[in-house]
Order: structure tokens, then C-alpha cells, then sequence
């Protein structure tokens, strides 16, 4: 499967991700070459394998339900670029 | 053209566990910003989320309690994208295997018949953080408490006709939640959270139309104008030759009018996949049965429980089983007093008004269910009066004391002393000559509806305090024995 250079700049948006004009095509052909990977691989034949989630194999363990954290805000605040009135700042987000 | 309104609901519920879904910081509304979060919540790098099996619990009940399939094998995904209240860059979802799957609920519709509205899923993901967009120097301000909040999402089936249907099925999503007490299903401070997809098609076609999706409706009543409103605007597109964008919406309650989100070419592209960080949750038959086993009275259940041994109608069982405080609350009263009928009459009567008025939930009444039992309990020995119990009601509300201490005080205890009675009948009549020929003028199919004013002269002069029962039996023996 072959990615064009509209995809790259696409995948590049959702990613937030600056790609420079010149270095598109040279995504585009590295990503299509491990997709080409990932082609070879789907001509396996996979019937009655169950779709892996994680390539441990145990399942989730579980946390009781209980408050063990203490308010640590301070420390947090302390190495955000901006704080003020116990809130991180961040550019303004209009939407 | 006839056009046919499909709705379906997707709702958030916020779980009522003491810890986040991933993480010890403490869950809870209203706390100082950014207090209640750890590294995980903050989305710092290297932090692992670990999974709260209350969750997972909670999320069972729901599902056993809508008959749905369980997902023995559930895995979490990441929903990839950015905005500054997810630091992380993905929310923690459900995607191909979540952990509640096909099941159903009942909503009784208006003309008395019920309907079933199938639920296709329901998944455990996280809340995001907090955007406050006053002014910070120009700046955002971001608080993460509720960050890492458990949530169930409920999706339902497009199965819902009219507006009228999806606020049924909400509520009823919400009375079983409560009832559950897997939510407190507190709509104001956004623990219930409903997005509505809707669209509409001329009756009888099969395919659905182009739909919208209405998001973040937080009341009852928004429900059903949001998506009224916003029909209205697809049948005038639809109807002036044009076509319906898929597009998220917002309902603004103030302007009443739904007003485009997201523009096209920012379509939503989550790109899901399996979350690295956390293992498939595993659980067994012996786990769900274990759950199904300990579900509470549900609330289609309690309704028909009330109209069999209380004899209540269809619609006072309905209201009264609406949530499980409410449904407890009355029974409290009606074990009480043993009155079904006249408990409801209260609870739904006097209670809701001043519950409604005063803007106060059932479980932070001021009157207490026992009080209003031991009430209705001196209304039905003749103690006092329905007008005097309403006195004491209000007595009760602004926190005068006990009842039979303000029946005292307020010299409310209902005259039944026949003596006392008869002395007052006695002295209306002999002061009303003129009423007295009236009645005994009139045809006697008519004297009945005249016995009224001896009534009022009597209830006046006893200060509302006889027995009225009594006093229309005398009074009535007295002045027909003069004609």
C-alpha cells in the first residue's frame, strides 16, 4: 500500500506533527515500504487466531478502590510553564 | 411530506467510585483545581495507568441489570486527539471489545404502553480535565481534577421516534443508574451527560437519513427542545430542497438554537487502537453471576411491586419508583402510616411541590420520611385534619420540630369532642334564620349542596379544628329534623 504526499501532510495534522515541504516524499516512501511490511503479513493465513490486544500473555490486574494519593499540586504547578490561581495556563483554545 | 424523527442516545455516566479509573487521586466535585491528581491524571510521561476494579464492577451491574452480554475479554484503546484538558493526547476508551454489549430497557411511553429501546453497548473510558476560557493574561486555564473520572458510555439503538421518547429512555436510563447506585446521576454538575444523534426521513423509507449529533445536554427538559428544535431545522433544509451535513452540534438553552461544532475538514479521526499500557480485562462467569445475583429491586420491578400490593395507579408507581431515594422515601411513609394511597397523595402532592420549589432533592429533605409517616398517621386516627396537616407540613419543612409537638403548639388538634361540636352547630344555626329557611324550602335532592355554607360557618368558628366528618353528620340530622 502506497501513502501519497496528501496523506503524510493528513497524518502529519492529526499527529501535530511539522513536516517539512522537502522531507514529504521521503516519508511518504519510508512509511509505504513498512506498509508494504504489514501487507506481506496480512497474506498470513489467520484463521482461528484470536486478534492480539497485547503481546503479554496474562491479563489486567486490578486496584482497589481507594484514595491513596495525597494533593500534590504545588509540586505540579512548580514545573508547568505558567500557573495562576491553582489552574495550568496554556495559549488561549478557542472554540 | 410526513417525515419519521430517528434518535439515538449515547449517555456518560460518571461511576461512583471513591478513586479515578486509573489512578489513587480522589474523585469528587467541586474540590479546589488541580488538587486532586496524580502523574497519571496529568499525563505525564512514564506514569502507567492501573485499572479500578470497582469500575469494572459497577460497569457489570449495569450490564446484568439490562441483560446485556458481558464482555469476558474487554481492552482499552486509545481515542487519539488533541486538545489541552486531555494532556495525554488520547483518551482512554473502549473500542472493538467493550465491556457491556447488546442488551435492552423498557420506557413506558404517553398513551400507557411501553416500548422496548434496544442498547448496543456500553464502554469504560475516562473523563477529560477542565477548560476555563476567562481571561488568564490572554491565556487558558486548565484544572485536571476530574481527569481519569470513570465513565460508562451508553449507547442506545436509533430506536427512538420522538423527542418525548428519548427524554422516557433517559430518564429511565437514569432511574436505573441511581437505583443501581452505580451514579449518583447528578445532571447538574454533569455526572449524567446525554448526546443525542438525530436525524429524520420520509415515513417509510428504510434508510435513515443524514443524521447530527446534538452534544453535552445536561437536563431533562433540554432533551426534548434540543432535539425538537433541531428537527425543525432539518425538515426546513430538507424541505427547501437542501441537505444535512453530518456534523457534531451544540444546543444553546439560552438562544434556543443548535449551532455547528466542528467544521467538515476537521472530521473526527480518533485512530483507535489497543492500548499498550493496559492488559485485556479478564473476567469470568462466577464474576457476573456473582454480581447478577446481588442486583437490587430494579425500578420496572418496584413499579409493578407498588401497583400490586399498594394498589397504586400506573402512573403514581411510576413516579414514586422514578429513583431509588424517592421509591425508598415512600415506602418509609407508607410502612409507617399505612396508607398507600394517601402516602402517595403526599409524596407526590405536597412533598414534590415544595421538594420542586425549593429546588431540594428528596434525600436532602427537610422533612423526613418518618416524620411525614408519623404526619398522615395523625391524620388517619382523626388527630387532625388534611388543612391542619398541611399547616404542620409547613411546619415540618422549616424545621419546627415533631409533629405531635406542633400540632400541640399551634392548637391544630382537631375537635372531636361531640359536645364542643354540637354546641358550635347549634349556634350557626340559630344565627343563620335565613339560610335555615332556605334549606328547608328547597327540594331535598337539593339540600345537600346547601349544607355547605353550615360547613364553612362551622369550620370557621372551631378555627378549622372540628372533625369535619362529624360536623356534616350532625349538621345534616339537625336541620333535616326541622323540616
Amino acid at each position: 500500500m502506497a501513502l501519497d504526499n496528501a496523506d503524510i501532510l493528513k497524518i502529519a495534522k492529526l499527529a501535530r506533527l511539522q513536516v517539512n515541504a522537502d522531507q514529504v516524499d521521503d516519508y511518504a516512501n519510508s512509511i509505504s515500504s513498512i506498509l508494504d511490511l504489514v501487507d506481506a503479513m496480512q497474506k498470513v493465513n489467520t484463521e482461528g487466531v484470536e486478534p492480539l490486544a497485547n503481546p503479554l500473555d496474562t491479563h489486567q490486574r486490578l486496584r482497589t478502590d481507594a484514595v491513596t494519593a495525597d494533593n500534590k499540586r504545588d509540586a505540579f504547578l512548580a514545573i508547568a510553564p505558567k500557573s495562576e490561581a491553582g489552574l495550568f495556563l496554556v495559549p488561549k483554545v478557542i472554540e | 411530506m410526513s417525515w419519521e424523527i430517528v434518535i439515538g442516545l449515547e449517555i456518560h455516566v460518571q461511576l461512583a467510585t471513591q478513586s479515578k479509573l486509573f489512578s489513587g487521586a480522589k474523585v469528587g466535585f467541586g474540590a479546589a483545581p488541580n488538587t486532586q491528581t496524580t502523574l497519571v491524571d496529568l499525563g505525564m510521561p512514564g506514569a502507567l495507568p492501573v485499572f479500578n476494579e470497582e469500575a469494572l464492577r459497577l460497569a457489570v451491574m449495569f450490564g446484568t441489570a439490562i441483560d446485556a452480554e458481558i464482555g469476558k475479554r474487554s481492552v482499552f484503546a486509545r481515542k487519539n486527539y488533541f486538545y489541552p484538558d486531555l494532556p495525554k493526547g488520547y483518551q482512554t476508551s473502549q473500542m472493538d471489545d467493550p465491556i457491556v454489549g447488546l442488551g435492552h430497557i423498557d420506557i413506558q411511553l404517553e398513551d400507557g404502553t411501553t416500548k422496548r429501546v434496544g442498547v448496543t453497548r456500553a464502554h469504560l473510558e475516562e473523563d477529560a480535565g477542565k477548560s476555563l476560557h476567562e481571561d488568564f493574561d490572554g491565556m487558558t486555564g486548565i484544572d485536571l481534577n476530574r481527569s481519569s473520572t470513570p465513565l460508562l458510555e451508553i449507547v442506545s439503538e436509533p430506536d427512538m421516534r420522538s423527542a418525548k421518547e428519548a427524554v422516557a429512555y433517559m430518564r429511565k436510563m437514569h432511574a436505573i443508574v441511581t437505583t443501581l447506585g452505580i451514579s449518583d446521576g447528578n445532571m447538574a454538575e454533569g455526572s449524567m451527560r446525554c448526546d443525542a444523534n438525530v436525524s429524520i426521513r420520509p415515513r417509510g423509507q428504510a434508510e435513515y437519513g443524514t443524521r447530527t449529533e446534538l452534544k453535552n445536554i445536561n437536563s431533562f427538559r433540554f432533551i426534548e427542545r434540543a432535539i425538537n428544535i433541531e428537527v425543525e431545522r432539518q425538515i426546513d433544509i430538507l424541505e427547501d430542497g437542501g441537505s444535512i451535513t453530518q456534523e457534531t452540534r451544540l444546543y444553546d438553552a439560552d438562544k434556543h438554537e443548535t449551532r455547528s461544532m466542528r467544521s467538515k475538514e476537521e472530521a473526527n479521526d480518533y485512530r483507535y487502537f489497543p492500548c499498550p499500557d493496559l492488559l485485556p480485562i479478564v473476567i469470568d462467569d462466577d464474576y457476573i453471576n456473582t454480581i447478577r445475583a446481588q442486583l437490587p429491586e430494579l425500578p420496572d420491578q418496584r413499579h409493578a411491586r407498588f401497583m400490586e400490593a399498594y394498589g397504586l395507579s400506573s402512573y403514581d408507581a411510576g413516579v414514586l419508583s422514578a429513583s431509588r431515594t424517592m421509591a425508598d422515601y415512600y415506602e418509609v411513609v407508607q410502612g409507617a402510616c399505612g396508607d398507600a394511597k394517601l402516602s402517595a397523595n403526599w409524596v407526590t402532592g405536597e412533598l414534590a411541590k415544595y421538594l420542586n420549589a425549593n429546588d431540594v432533592d428528596i434525600d436532602n429533605s427537610p422533612v423526613s420520611a418518618q416524620q411525614l409517616g408519623q404526619l398522615l398517621t395523625r391524620i388517619k386516627d382523626d388527630t387532625i385534619n388534611g388543612k391542619a396537616a398541611k399547616t404542620v407540613f409547613e411546619e415540618l419543612w422549616n424545621g419546627a420540630g415533631e409533629v405531635d409537638a406542633i400540632i400541640a403548639a399551634k392548637g391544630l388538634k382537631q375537635v372531636s369532642d361531640m359536645g364542643a361540636i354540637e354546641s358550635m352547630v347549634d349556634e350557626v344555626i340559630a344565627n343563620s334564620p335565613k339560610q335555615v329557611q332556605q334549606y328547608i324550602d328547597a327540594e331535598p335532592a337539593k339540600r345537600g349542596k346547601m349544607l355547605g355554607y353550615f360547613m364553612g360557618q362551622v369550620m370557621k368558628a372551631s378555627k378549622g379544628a372540628a372533625n369535619p366528618g362529624q360536623v356534616n353528620g350532625m349538621l345534616k340530622n339537625k336541620l333535616d329534623a326541622m323540616c
